[in-house]
């Protein structure tokens, strides 16, 4: 019996099947977390490795979010390649110094003679009907910090390839994943392999348009593939591209969408203010200005803590009001 | 001054939160585990036997000796402006060499900002140990060729990091007899830091081949153990589940005797231990720090009595294993090592600016190389008129 190669598969088990990946081709790759062993994470992420690779690889770590994080640090001065799991998004502040003043500067502070291949894989965003510090976006934080690489995939399509690829980095890189996408299936390219993958700095057109581009990454990937194909019942022609890495950015990718639309939309969960949009405003407006038709808009959470549950529906930029900014745009 | 001790006194009577001894029985007056008194007499502790040469006392009290020159060297610069700050390692000679010398080639060191002697027994030239404080580079040193990692400015963070690193070593299956351990460096004040407890239980539970070497100097910048702890540092070993003890730290021999058992001990593959090196800051915290303004002058001058290079210069001419001429030469020796280190400091160049982009990632980075052509565009923008030298100004 031989399993296909284009299964159909859920975003956390393509996840999984990455990982496995990793573990199977390079025995320096370990897996660490809180309930990463027999539970499988609590998103059921890392499911079953523990049994197949061994606790002393895939490590069920003491609960304390820093010490992953530095352990790791010490595990890739060492020659490993640690990928840690960090329970919920907001449970990454604890291990903020670490990523931040350790994890990110080894490099520049060694002079380029130390690297730290480490991962930190994030589940993110809202959505989920969650308590609160469990619905949080706090990838510009990093993006922001010199020294990391960033990433989100949008669904099960790229998340295989894309572990993977974070993994084989030399470079840290923190590792987003759209924690209300993890049940959502795509068929998943199992056989491709790396070569033939999409490189993991890569924007990927999802739609092609010609009437407006939306930048989005995550959570929102989904969001505004409806959101296009609800604005070409109106007859607009919405191109839809997932960023994939927030740092870097490919700005190539971006700045050749708009030159071709003219107007531009970035949406993501986490609030407008000082959110990636407002980079990405900033710099299509300085390479585009002569072929935009209206500024660059923003869709995202508001500028608040992330709301309780019952109203984050209010909060969460969904098809309507990723609709509207579309229209707007058009007003100009 | 009578008037501000008083003044001080009585803030302190003011505390908001008396403390209390700690409950339950009274714990016994800690041990010091000590093998040479600061009058230069030999002892002798059953658990810590040494046995050394004339020649390796000898050798150790030139490292202490060299040591404590580089720092008064380095104060030096810092004072006529050619260092930005030093932090200096003054009366902590004795646990930093006898802990250094303690380590075999294939450990690992995870150091403070202050460990300029494990640095020298690492066999690193103090001179890169300058361009950190001079502000040429962050570090910068090869850690990989004398296994003693960058410095550690952040308080705390890299006893993680050690303890990971002796995971690895467990994973790499480099434990036994000739196995390998890590050891990290750090002071009283960090034993508060959450990353220290949160490394205490890693190594206890993983069992890991990790030395935690606490050099206790009594102040974290201004502030006393007391603010700190309420029970001897190296008891807190034994609620994480290993072993902990407190030695003479101006004591080289001790400092030297416990630590290679505790790292043996690691490679052997019985997990951690915590050493306390009971000792003390003589000087600032650092060049920028004025202690004059929360300790006694009393207390500096009881402690010169405990000095860790003196009670060794006692020790070799009591028992006639050196003479004068030893310590002549020594002393000539160190002479020396400071003239070069200001030499070497006086020539170290400026880096290029253009080197601010470089070695962030490993990998290449658009966003950066943008950012570098921009500041050399910029750059060079000054460069066209009178200064500019044949070939350099085309690029206008």
């Amino acid at each position: 019996m031989t399993a296909p190669q284009q299964p159909t598969l859920t975003l956390s088990k393509a996840l999984n099947e990455g990982l496995r990946k990793a573990l199977e081709n390079d025995p320096k790759v370990l897996i660490m977390g809180e309930d990463v062993g027999k539970l499988g994470g609590v998103f059921r992420v890392t499911d079953g490795l523990q049994k197949d690779f061994g606790e002393d690889r895939v490590i069920d770590t003491p609960l304390a979010e820093s010490g992953i994080v530095g352990t790791a640090i010490g595990l890739a001065l060492r020659g490993y390649r640690p990928v840690c799991e960090i329970q919920f998004d907001g449970f990454v502040y604890p291990a903020f110094d670490q990523i931040v003043s350790q994890l990110a500067k080894m490099s520049y502070r060694s002079l380029g003679k130390l690297h730290l291949p480490v991962v930190v894989r994030i589940p993110f965003g809202g959505g989920i009907g969650a308590v609160e510090h469990h619905s949080e976006s706090p990838e510009v934080l990093f993006v922001h910090t010199a020294g990391l690489r960033v990433v989100a995939c949008g669904g099960a399509a790229d998340a295989y390839a894309m572990i993977q690829q974070a993994i084989n980095s030399d470079d840290p890189v923190i590792f987003f994943e759209p924690k209300r996408r993890y049940w959502d299936k795509a068929s998943v390219d199992l056989a491709g392999g790396l070569a033939a993958a999409l490189p993991l700095h890569k924007a990927r057109v999802l739609a092609a348009g010609t009437d407006l581009t939306v930048l989005c990454y995550g959570p929102m990937v989904r969001t505004c593939l409806e959101t296009a194909a609800a604005a070409g019942e109106d007859g607009r022609s919405v191109e839809v591209i997932d960023l994939r890495s927030l740092s870097p950015l490919d700005f190539a990718t971006i700045f050749a969408s708009v030159r071709k639309t003219g107007r531009c939309v970035v949406v993501h969960e986490a609030p407008v203010t000082a959110g990636l949009g407002a980079e990405i405003a900033a710099r299509v407006t300085q390479e585009c200005f002569y072929h935009l038709e209206a500024p660059v808009l923003r869709v995202g959470g508001w500028s608040v803590p992330y709301p309780p549950s019952r109203i984050e529906e209010h909060y969460l930029p969904d098809l309507d009001r990723v609709l509207d900014a579309v229209d707007r745009s058009f007003g100009y | 001054m009578a008037v501000k001790a008083a003044g001080r006194a009585a803030s302190r009577s003011r505390s908001a939160s008396p403390r209390p001894e700690p409950p339950g029985e009274p714990a016994p007056a800690p041990e010091l585990i000590q093998l040479l008194t600061p009058e230069g007499e030999r002892s002798e502790h059953p658990d810590y036997p040494l046995d050394l040469s004339a020649d390796e006392i000898k050798s150790l009290y030139r490292d202490l000796v060299l040591v404590r020159r580089i720092d008064y060297e380095a104060i030096a610069l810092q004072r006529q402006g050619e260092l930005g700050i030093w932090a200096s390692l003054l009366g902590q000679e004795a646990a930093q060499i006898g802990s250094g010398r303690a380590l075999g080639p294939r450990d690992m060191a995870f150091p403070t900002y202050r460990e300029h002697g494990v640095a020298w027994c690492r066999g690193l030239d103090p001179a890169k140990l300058l361009e950190l404080y001079r502000g040429v580079s962050h570090g910068g040193w090869d850690p990989k060729a004398h296994n003693f990692h960058l410095y550690a400015i952040v308080i705390g963070g890299h006893v993680l990091h050690a303890t990971g690193y002796a995971m690895g070593i467990q994973r790499d299956g480099a434990l036994g007899e000739d196995g390998e351990a890590a050891i990290a460096y750090f002071g009283d004040g960090a034993t508060s830091q959450g990353d220290v407890n949160e490394a205490f239980i890693w190594a206890s539970v993983a069992n890991a081949p990790v030395v935690f070497f606490c050099q206790n100097n009594q102040w974290a910048i201004s502030e006393p153990p007391d603010r700190q702890t309420r029970i001897p540092l190296y008891l807190r070993a034994r609620g994480f589940g290993f072993p902990g003890l407190r030695v003479d730290g101006n004591d080289v021999f001790a400092c030297l005797a416990v630590t290679r058992k505790a790292l043996q001990a690691a490679r052997e593959g019985q997990g951690p231990t915590l050493i306390e090196a009971y000792t003390y800051r003589m000087g600032a915290h650092t060049t920028t720090d004025d202690p004059t303004r929360y300790r006694l002058s009393a207390e500096l001058e009881s402690w010169k009595l405990k000095d860790p290079i003196e009670r060794v210069k006692q020790y070799l001419i009591r028992s006639g294993m050196a003479k004068e001429e030893f310590f002549a030469g020594v002393s000539a020796e160190s002479d020396e090592v400071g003239a070069r280190i200001r030499k070497a400091c006086l020539e170290m160049p400026d880096p290029d600016p253009l080197s601010m982009f470089d070695n962030i990632y490993a990998e290449p980075n658009a966003l950066l190389d943008d950012e570098r052509a921009q500041l050399a565009a910029y750059l060079s923008s000054f460069a066209d008129d009178d200064s500019a030298q044949a070939g350099q100004g085309g690029a206008r």
